[in-house]
């Protein structure tokens, strides 16, 4: 939720940018650095969590029964290249180039879609096979933290559709590579935190417990 | 002179307010200093409640097998004493005086983001009247404020659940909040304000920011699982399911280890101004105050398993977190030695701040050895979960923080209202409040090492522990009455008819003096350029090139060499009122009753929590001329 707090002050930041700050960054880039450090003890605690509990399930499903590597492995990389887009769309605002850059922000956003549309799909895969979220101690866990990453995209999206929105509704600064930038900030972190969930969570194995 | 620009036209869903007095302009302030008030209003009226909280504890164990509250009642107040002393009155009260101190000692106009410092106010006092709510919805928490599993996600009440969100919504409020303060300090600073001449408190506010930062993600992620635990029947805390309750444990404390950190260096940043003021002396070896802050703060990290040592971790683990809580002393001894040192040959006023200054260093002194008493982990198995621990950690957080907080609202409050609270009243105060809190804590020592174990709710006459017991009950109530004392001063000083404005009432050394008091809006006409340390004393007085000795400075002498900064001629753009921060805070704690009633609740407060961000996204944050 506090992700949401941060992103409102993208509008202000024009404003702030008019007097000289000690460090000579603006503001809101510093508030974003130190959020997204928070943010690091966040995932850290929950990866943490993850990987205590690795093999600890008493019952099954266990993650060699529901996996599909390269499924998960697409919808991966849909969301890896979504950061090549958010690049693009920074280039692009640089560059006063307001079409272009709607246009990538737009792919990004549809990327991000697709990949929190892959991971809804494969929760009712998972379902469907039998591990709920109260099964084991691997449904709990990973439901848990793919969840949370999952609602950290979806937050992405939102802000970068809104980008989009503001942008047609001409309600962006004049230089809207700052907020593009911003934004760009939170979800290379998403993404980054991506691979490392990606690696371990489904690309470790696990031990199965040996049958009792 | 500066002309202030005042909102005149508004657009958007919600008409912009354009009040800057009054009582509704309370709502939709993000003024600094306003926004501290509220902080520091807010927090005081839960230090009552907790209080009265702790008097029922009190009362309860005046005689033995004492019948006033029954067990279940008892663990619901002992509960909500702490939650209420520890997040809705110590960590707000600190917010109070970093919102309205910080901006001033650094000589800015506000915080970095002073919508999202509204945000975190409200943020905050919902969740707080969340955590409240729940006696009348059910029951309240009645696992300690530290809700330790499997005892949290099994015990059938609802407290436990307003517990997990309650502090989940406040964890968010000092989340951004101090994301906002920290940029605030990094980045806001007067021309010439470099860090190594911010002055103690303005350092002190700064570590605790980034401990913030920090540890309340750890606890956000602990609630969490508590809260999916016992709300949608998850396994993590659950050993029926291979879960393990000691996961807890590590989380938990991997955060309040950090928090009680939290806690006492604003109480150590407010002792590092009074005590130069007071002494007509600088603060005694400055940079070893800040670097031993800054130490404190990142052994902080590593010292969480001294809480658990009963728990089994083993001699290998148990001996680590021995030696490391062993070294966090050092950093904590040393500012005890530099307060001394600044004290020592000074020219020392006891006046109420420095009383209450001095005080909180000899009590925290006190806390402090019992606390290295913990350290030794064969000693530990013998004091853990008894009134030992309970002694202890109230001499360094009411013996520390609390006295600190009554030693700041002393010396600030003229600043803060530009009137001087009763020096006679604050004295008498100041020795009834010793006094009562000595005689409530100091027996506690005793009746732990006698063995009397911390939660229970009555005891038994055989033990031998009334005595004790019926002290301490005496000693909260003179600490009741010193605190009713100091309602009696602040009501009787605000009604007084305003006198000739003080400015300095101190004597002082740091920049928020410079300004006037209370500080207009705007903070300062024209942003200082700081030359020195201790600026507004350099500015006073200069050295006499033949005694060595300070004599006054000539009036107007050092301001005529300040280029005017901050476009002092121009008009000052402050932000404007708006009602954004309140109305996407109101929607958390819509979302959490939703957790507990109904997924549509958790809908609409979403939607509350997006249209207010939105609106809030649209709105300038200076409204336009």
């Amino acid at each position: 939720m506090a992700d949401l707090a941060i992103s409102p002050e993208h509008g202000a930041a024009g404003a702030q940018d008019e007097h000289a700050t000690s460090t000579g960054l603006p503001n809101t880039k510093i508030a974003m650095w130190v959020f997204l450090a928070s943010e690091c003890m966040l995932f850290g605690a929950l990866i943490s969590t993850y990987v205590l509990y690795r093999g600890s399930s008493q019952t099954g499903p266990y993650p060699d029964d529901v996996f599909d590597i390269p499924y998960t492995s697409v919808s991966s990389f849909v969301l890896l290249a979504s950061s090549l887009t958010m690049v693009l769309a920074l280039a692009s605002a640089q560059k006063h180039d307001v079409a272009r850059m709607r246009l990538w922000l737009l792919t990004t956003a549809m990327l991000g879609l697709t990949f929190v549309g892959g991971q809804v799909y494969e929760f009712t895969l998972f379902y469907d096979e039998g591990l709920s979220i109260t099964t084991n101690l691997f449904g709990t866990t990973f439901y848990v933290l793919t969840g949370f990453h999952g609602v950290h995209v979806t937050v992405g999206i939102l802000m970068l559709l809104s980008l989009v929105s503001f942008s047609a509704a001409d309600r962006l600064p004049h230089d809207a590579a700052f907020p593009v930038e911003m934004v760009g900030l939170y979800w290379h972190f998403v993404d980054i935190v991506w691979i490392v969930i990606f690696t371990v969570v489904y690309l470790i194995p696990t031990p199965s417990p040996a049958p009792a | 002179m500066a002309s202030l620009s005042v909102p005149a036209s508004g657009r958007g869903l919600l008409r912009r307010p354009t009040a800057n007095t009054g009582f509704w302009s309370w709502f939709t302030t993000v003024d600094h200093k306003k926004i501290g008030i509220l902080y520091g209003m807010s927090a005081f009226v839960f230090f009552i409640i907790g209080g009265l909280e702790a008097l029922l504890i009190r009362a309860q164990l005046y005689q033995p097998d004492g019948t006033l509250l029954n067990a279940d009642q008892y663990n619901q107040i002992f509960t909500m004493h702490g939650i209420t002393m520890i997040f809705l009155f110590v960590m707000p009260m600190s917010a109070a005086f970093f919102n309205y101190m910080i901006p001033l000692q650094i000589g800015a106009r506000d915080v970095a983001f002073p919508r999202l410092n509204a945000y975190s106010f409200w943020v905050f006092l919902l969740g707080g009247l969340f955590l409240y709510s729940s006696p009348f919805l059910g029951g309240a928490p009645n696992g300690g404020w530290f809700g330790y599993a499997p005892n949290s996600t099994t015990d059938p009440s609802i407290g436990m659940t307003f517990y997990a969100i309650g502090l989940l919504i406040t964890g968010i409020a000092s989340t951004v909040g101090a994301v906002n303060l920290a940029v605030t300090v990094v980045n806001m600073r007067a021309p010439g304000m470099t860090l190594f001449r911010m002055p103690p408190f303005v350092w002190m506010g700064l570590v605790v920011q980034f401990l913030l930062v920090f540890s309340l993600p750890i606890i956000t992620i602990a609630l969490f699982q508590l809260l999916f635990d016992r709300r949608w029947d998850t396994a993590f805390f659950d050993p029926t399911r291979g879960g393990e309750p000691i996961l807890w444990q590590h989380l938990f404390w991997l955060f309040g280890h950090p928090e009680v950190y939290i806690l006492i260096l604003p109480a150590f940043g407010i002792i590092s101004e009074i005590l130069p003021v007071f002494s007509r002396k600088p603060l005694f070896g400055y940079q070893f105050v800040v670097f031993s802050g800054i130490a404190i703060g990142f052994i902080g990290f590593g010292v969480w398993a001294h809480h658990m040592f009963a728990a089994g971790l083993g001699p290998v683990a148990n001996t680590a977190f021995g030696i490391t809580t062993a070294i966090i002393a050092i950093p904590t001894g040393i500012k005890i030695f530099n307060w001394m040192g600044t004290m020592y040959g000074g020219d020392i006023r006891f006046a109420s701040p420095m009383l209450y200054a001095v005080g909180a260093v000899a009590m925290f002194v006190i806390g402090g050895l019992s606390g290295v008493t913990h350290a030794i982990v064969p000693s530990d198995y013998q004091q853990t979960d008894t009134y030992y621990i309970v002694a202890h950690f109230h001499y360094v957080i009411f013996g520390g923080a609390v006295f600190g907080i009554f030693a700041g609202l002393f010396y600030w409050w003229p600043k803060v209202f530009g009137r001087k609270l009763g020096e006679a009243s604050g004295k008498v105060q100041f020795w009834l409040l010793l006094v009562g809190f000595n005689l409530a804590f100091g027996p506690m020592h005793i009746l732990g090492l006698q063995g009397m174990i911390r939660r229970e709710y009555t005891y038994p006459e055989t033990l031998g522990l009334t005595f004790w017991n019926q002290m301490s009950t005496v000693g909260a109530f003179l600490i009741a009455l010193s605190v009713l004392m100091f309602m009696v001063n602040a009501v009787r000083t605000q009604l007084k008819a305003r006198g000739e404005t003080i400015e300095d009432p101190w004597d002082a050394r740091t920049l928020e003096w410079l300004t006037s008091s209370p500080p207009p809006a705007h903070n300062f006409d024209e942003i200082p350029t700081v030359h020195a340390l201790d600026e507004f004393w350099h500015r006073k007085y200069v050295e006499d090139e033949r005694t060595g000795r300070l004599v006054p400075a000539q009036a107007g002498a050092s301001d005529e060499s300040e280029p005017p900064h901050g476009g002092g001629h121009g008009s000052i753009h402050l932000p404007g009122p708006s009602y954004w921060p309140l109305v996407s805070g109101l929607g958390l704690p819509i979302m959490g009753y939703g957790v507990l009633y109904s997924w549509w609740l958790i809908g609409l407060g979403a939607v509350v929590v997006l249209v207010g961000f939105y609106g809030w996204a649209l709105e300038p944050s200076v409204a336009e001329e």
